[in-house]
């Protein structure tokens, strides 16, 4: 295994802390938002295969989560198939709409901003398309029929459908480390580093790089298909708007980009800070969102590695580069 | 549908002026810090409130309040660069955005905070006037934005092309490290940079906002067709923003014809992937 | 000045913020009042429809309390608890929690129907009823849930109704008009109302000769006024937001538009005083079919002198949110309990007829208010009056538009 320090081993205690009081919370309030805070952060975790591993910015992950929840809702609403059928389609829809995104730009190697605004690109044409055409339901969106009970993937008790986030967050971290560690984990963040030098050394980085976005588009056809079937409603700019694509980006920064535990803490944390600021402002709504964006800007100055990379300065077990955090 | 054509062309050309008055902003500051500056529709979204509340409470004439505004925002400009973007970011280009993008989060509740949701128009004496051109009607304060625009965009061209401080720019927009040792203040020069882009938003907001009303909210409306716009002319490209702005214009007025305004939005992200994936330099970009 | 944050500031923020997160837990312990939830998105693009309705909530909860509070409970007194749904629908969702947190008994809510949509859905878990101001989609009220209420109409009814009361007005003008133009909104209710609208109009001897949807926002409308002026349509019948209106009105009166009447369905612009005052000139005889209060009731007067002394513009918005609190007032009054589950059957029976809207008895039929109507407004100088129906008219509907001189 690699170094890690005691500072990272605490955070991530805390954050699994956490996670396991929202149980025994005597309010609703922190299990409703850390639903949608885990939610968050699976798309967060799919960008982070890109964003953080390969370097590869992407700000329209809404193009990735608004295909896997569109793919889902379409073939429930339109053809009548079971939600489990859908939650899959919604993965592959995910992974293909990544795939082709990929292979698209980097076939014409975009890097950098380039890439940036080209996912940009791509998630407002699929947002302008799923409200135009009448088989996205155009305008009015896509509703699945109330109807709670495995088979449907929907669940009348919210402690299930934590415990269920929970397992799937899980899952997609247990992903993300195997990623990390394997041959395409060394050879996605070789393409961050140092593109020209991977390639030179035989790596095929188009291949990675395309790869790499059909992993992030699986992960972000499953944050869709999560939001779904949690909400049963979808539409256009819920789905495929800019803020899906700011929340994806937001958390791994801020936890720590290319590390197994930052999307989860970095979500998680602003989460808790957004409701913290809601509950110090109550009565001034907007003026918790100004609270926010200046925390934010503080944590972008203090936290260059974000929370991961704080937590790794403290009580180092052996003094390693910088890059080598969790 | 083919006799309106010609007017839908253009009501497109009037447009494009706009986004091309907006765009120059944006491509002055991409050109130089290399940053996509999310906070520019939100300080478009500023200078339109004060644009408005220098008429409402004062009577100044939104084109007399250029004389005003453009100054206030340079410095607002100036500030934002060198106060906050530059020690905030540790100089990472991601943050950077970030950095922005809270910026542009303050700036906008700060005014649902003080301001309202509320829409404002400005009535102005000659919001409904019209020229007519073979037939076509164009609002008035389209057509003034129009030629401001295309008179513009060349002025700004020479001030890099001929000023000292024109130079610096060019300079550390290629060579940061040289015009450093060559004794140019680059935070100082960066700062100036974003100040002109801030200048040149509020510029838009004057032209703006006879045609258009504001909310809070209003920044959004043009921010994406900026960031095409930029990318179309070539990053950093001047001239290029201009005719990119008008052609986005056309583009977007002709699809809107033939497509149906909801699926015409289409056209100018169209026009953003393709110009992307084959000419990333733009229109009138450098190559990279 | 310093802006160097030390050690000292970031303790007392955070102190501060998990003061802030306990502070719910000891609101509650010193509960007498009935707490009533308004979830509406005060943030976002949705901001100023929700914040008009926030507003709406409080005059009522106002009004109620100054008239003694509940009654039968002991005159206990009004609280509401308003929570900003962020124009997003998790947002909305999770401000349920905060809600059942704060004790509320029911809410209104939520602007949109996406919204509404996710916070009834998330309410339904906890048995808290949701009394719809405005939820005009027609999958709010078809999922089967108990605790759905929407007491005023969805689309399907202000658009056959929008259509009843045009033929009244054309067969008054000797069917004058023969064509139409729509121009709507490209959103859930743009889109439904549209496609009912082509069904429908034929069978009046109304032709449809143009229809155009544009997103929201849209920046210029100078094609849509000018496919409109090609249609020669007599009638455009628009849907859409206040921005999009204004820029449309504009467009219509710069392109030189003839037109024998604009009748707008649930449109932003046409019922709002706001666009009145600002755009005088091209808002004459503009019609729209809305929610819109009974302006003969005493209580409406009332309404509408508070709401002019706190600066506020007077929308559709502010009517339906303080006639949804008279409801939950209400069914609080006959039920004398802020239980949730006896809210849920004291709203089901309600009968409830003194709220300031022009409707009749209430009576929800699987949670959609059976006699609610959207009306008839139109712009007369610079006035709003309800024209249609008859029984509450303030002005006579002038239709066609008189030729100008």
């Amino acid at each position: 295994m690699k170094s890690q320090s005691i500072g990272q081993l605490a955070l991530a205690a805390a954050a699994l802390c956490y996670l396991f009081g929202v149980y025994f919370a005597s309010s609703p309030v922190w299990m409703g938002f850390t639903i949608n805070a885990l939610v968050i952060a699976v798309i967060a975790m799919s960008w982070n295969i890109t964003g953080g591993f390969g370097g590869l910015s992407s700000f329209g992950h809404a193009a990735l989560y608004g295909t896997g929840a569109y793919a889902s809702a379409i073939l429930q609403v339109k053809y009548g198939m079971n939600a489990w059928v859908g939650f899959g389609a919604g993965i592959l829809a995910g992974a293909a709409m990544g795939a082709f995104i990929g292979a698209l730009s980097f076939r014409y190697g975009l890097r950098g901003s380039y890439f940036a605004l080209v996912t940009l690109a791509f998630a407002e044409v699929l947002r302008i398309c799923a409200s135009s055409f009448e088989f996205t339901g155009g305008g009015s969106g896509l509703q699945l029929t109330l109807a709670p009970g495995l088979a449907n993937l929907q669940f009348a008790d919210r402690t299930v459908v934590y415990t269920a986030l929970l397992f799937v967050v899980a899952v997609v971290m247990g992903l993300t480390a195997l990623i990390k560690y394997s041959r395409f984990g060394a050879y996605l963040i070789a393409v961050r580093e140092n593109e020209d030098a991977a390639r030179a050394l035989g790596i095929d980085t188009y291949r990675i790089k395309v790869q790499a976005m059909a992993i992030s588009g699986a992960f972000g056809g499953l944050a869709g298909v999560l939001y779904l079937q949690l909400w049963l409603f979808i539409d256009s700019n819920v789905v495929y708007g800019s803020a899906v694509s700011i929340e994806a980006l937001i958390g791994p920064i801020i936890g720590g980009a290319g590390t197994v535990w930052g999307p989860l803490l970095g979500t998680l944390g602003l989460h808790l800070l957004g409701e913290g600021a809601k509950h110090l402002l109550p009565n001034a709504p907007g003026l918790n969102f100004v609270l926010y964006a200046i925390v934010l800007i503080c944590a972008l100055r203090f936290l260059p590695q974000g929370l991961v990379g704080l937590a790794g300065k403290i009580g180092a077990f052996t003094r390693k580069k910088e890059d080598d955090n969790a | 549908m083919s006799s309106l054509i010609f007017p839908a062309v253009l009501s497109g050309l009037m447009m494009g002026a706009v986004y091309a008055l907006v765009a120059l902003g944006l491509t002055l500051i991409y050109g130089v810090l290399h940053i996509i500056n999310f906070a520019h529709g939100s300080l478009l979204m500023l200078a339109l409130y004060a644009v408005y509340f220098l008429w409402s409470y004062f009577g100044v004439d939104p084109y007399l309040a250029i004389p005003i505004v453009l100054p206030v925002f340079f410095v607002l400009g100036y500030c934002l660069q060198r106060g906050l973007i530059t020690p905030m970011s540790n100089g990472s280009e991601q943050n950077i955005l970030l950095i922005t993008l809270a910026v542009s989060m303050i700036i906008e509740n700060l005014a649902l905070y003080f301001w309202t949701s509320n829409t404002r128009t400005a009535d102005i004496a000659y919001a409904y006037d019209t020229v007519e051109i073979l037939g076509a009607f164009l609002p008035l304060g389209r057509v003034i934005a129009f030629c401001a625009a295309i008179a513009v965009a060349p002025l700004l061209w020479c001030f890099m092309a001929y000023t000292r401080t024109g130079s610096a720019i060019r300079a550390v927009a290629i060579e940061k490290r040289g015009a450093e040792l060559v004794g140019i203040d680059v935070n100082h020069t960066y700062a100036i940079c974003f100040g002109m882009g801030t200048a040149c938003v509020a510029l838009a907001a004057c032209l703006l906002l006879p045609t258009f009303y504001i909310t809070p909210q209003v920044g959004y409306t043009f921010v994406l067709v900026a960031f095409t716009t930029v990318v179309l002319g070539g990053m950093g490209s001047l001239p290029g923003a201009l005719i990119a702005g008008l052609l986005l214009g056309v583009i977007e007025s002709l699809c809107g014809l033939f497509l149906g305004e909801s699926l015409g939005q289409i056209g100018i992200f169209l026009a953003f992937i393709l110009i992307l994936l084959f000419k990333p330099s733009g229109l009138m970009g450098r190559a990279r | 000045m310093n802006y160097k944050i030390d050690r000292r500031d970031l303790l007392k923020v955070s102190g501060a913020l998990v003061a802030g997160l306990a502070a719910p837990t000891i609101l509650r312990a010193q509960t007498s009042t009935i707490k009533v939830g308004v979830i509406e998105p005060l943030t976002g693009n949705l901001a100023y429809n929700g914040t008009q309705s926030a507003a709406g909530a409080k005059f009522a909860a106002e009004a109620i309390n100054a008239a003694g509070g509940i009654k039968s409970m002991g005159g206990r007194k009004i609280e509401l608890v308003i929570v900003d749904a962020q124009s997003r629908p998790e947002a909305a969702a999770a401000g349920v929690d905060t809600l059942v947190q704060a004790g509320a008994c029911a809410f209104t809510g939520a602007t949109a129907s996406a919204l509404g949509l996710a916070s009834s859905q998330a309410a339904a878990k906890y048995n808290l009823a949701q009394v719809f101001s405005i939820g005009t989609a027609e999958t709010v009220v078809t999922r089967g849930l108990p605790n759905v209420f929407r007491f005023t109409p969805g689309v399907n009814k202000c658009t056959s109704v929008a259509l009843e009361n045009l033929k009244l007005l054309n067969q008054g003008a000797g069917n004058a008009v023969k064509t139409a133009a729509i121009v709507h909104e490209d959103g859930p209710f743009g889109s439904n109302m549209a496609k009912i609208l082509a069904e429908q109009l034929p069978k009046q001897g109304i032709q449809v000769v143009e229809t155009i949807s544009h997103p929201t926002p849209q920046r210029d409308f100078s094609n849509i006024a000018l496919r409109v002026k090609a249609s020669k349509a007599d009638i455009l019948i628009p849907s859409n937001y206040l921005n999009e209106y204004t820029l449309m009105a504009r467009a219509l009166n710069q392109q030189r538009v003839e037109l024998k009447a604009i009748y707008s369905i649930l449109g932003g612009a046409a019922s709002n005083i706001k666009f009145v005052r600002e755009n005088n000139e091209v808002a004459q005889y503009v019609m729209d079919c809305n929610h819109w209060y009974d302006p003969t009731k005493d209580e409406s007067k009332a309404l509408a002198a508070k709401v002019a002394e706190a600066k506020l513009d007077l929308t559709y918005d502010i009517m339906v949110s303080y006639a949804t609190i008279q409801v939950i007032a209400d069914a609080l009054e006959r039920g004398a309990s802020d239980d949730r589950q006896k809210m849920i059957e004291a709203l089901a029976a309600s009968s409830f007829d003194k709220s300031i809207m022009p409707y009749g008895p209430t009576k929800f039929v699987n949670g959609d208010n059976v006699n609610s109507q959207p009306v008839n407004t139109q712009i007369r100088g610079d006035k709003i009056e309800l024209v249609f129906p008859k029984q509450y008219a303030s002005a006579e509907a002038v239709f066609p538009i008189p030729a100008k001189k």
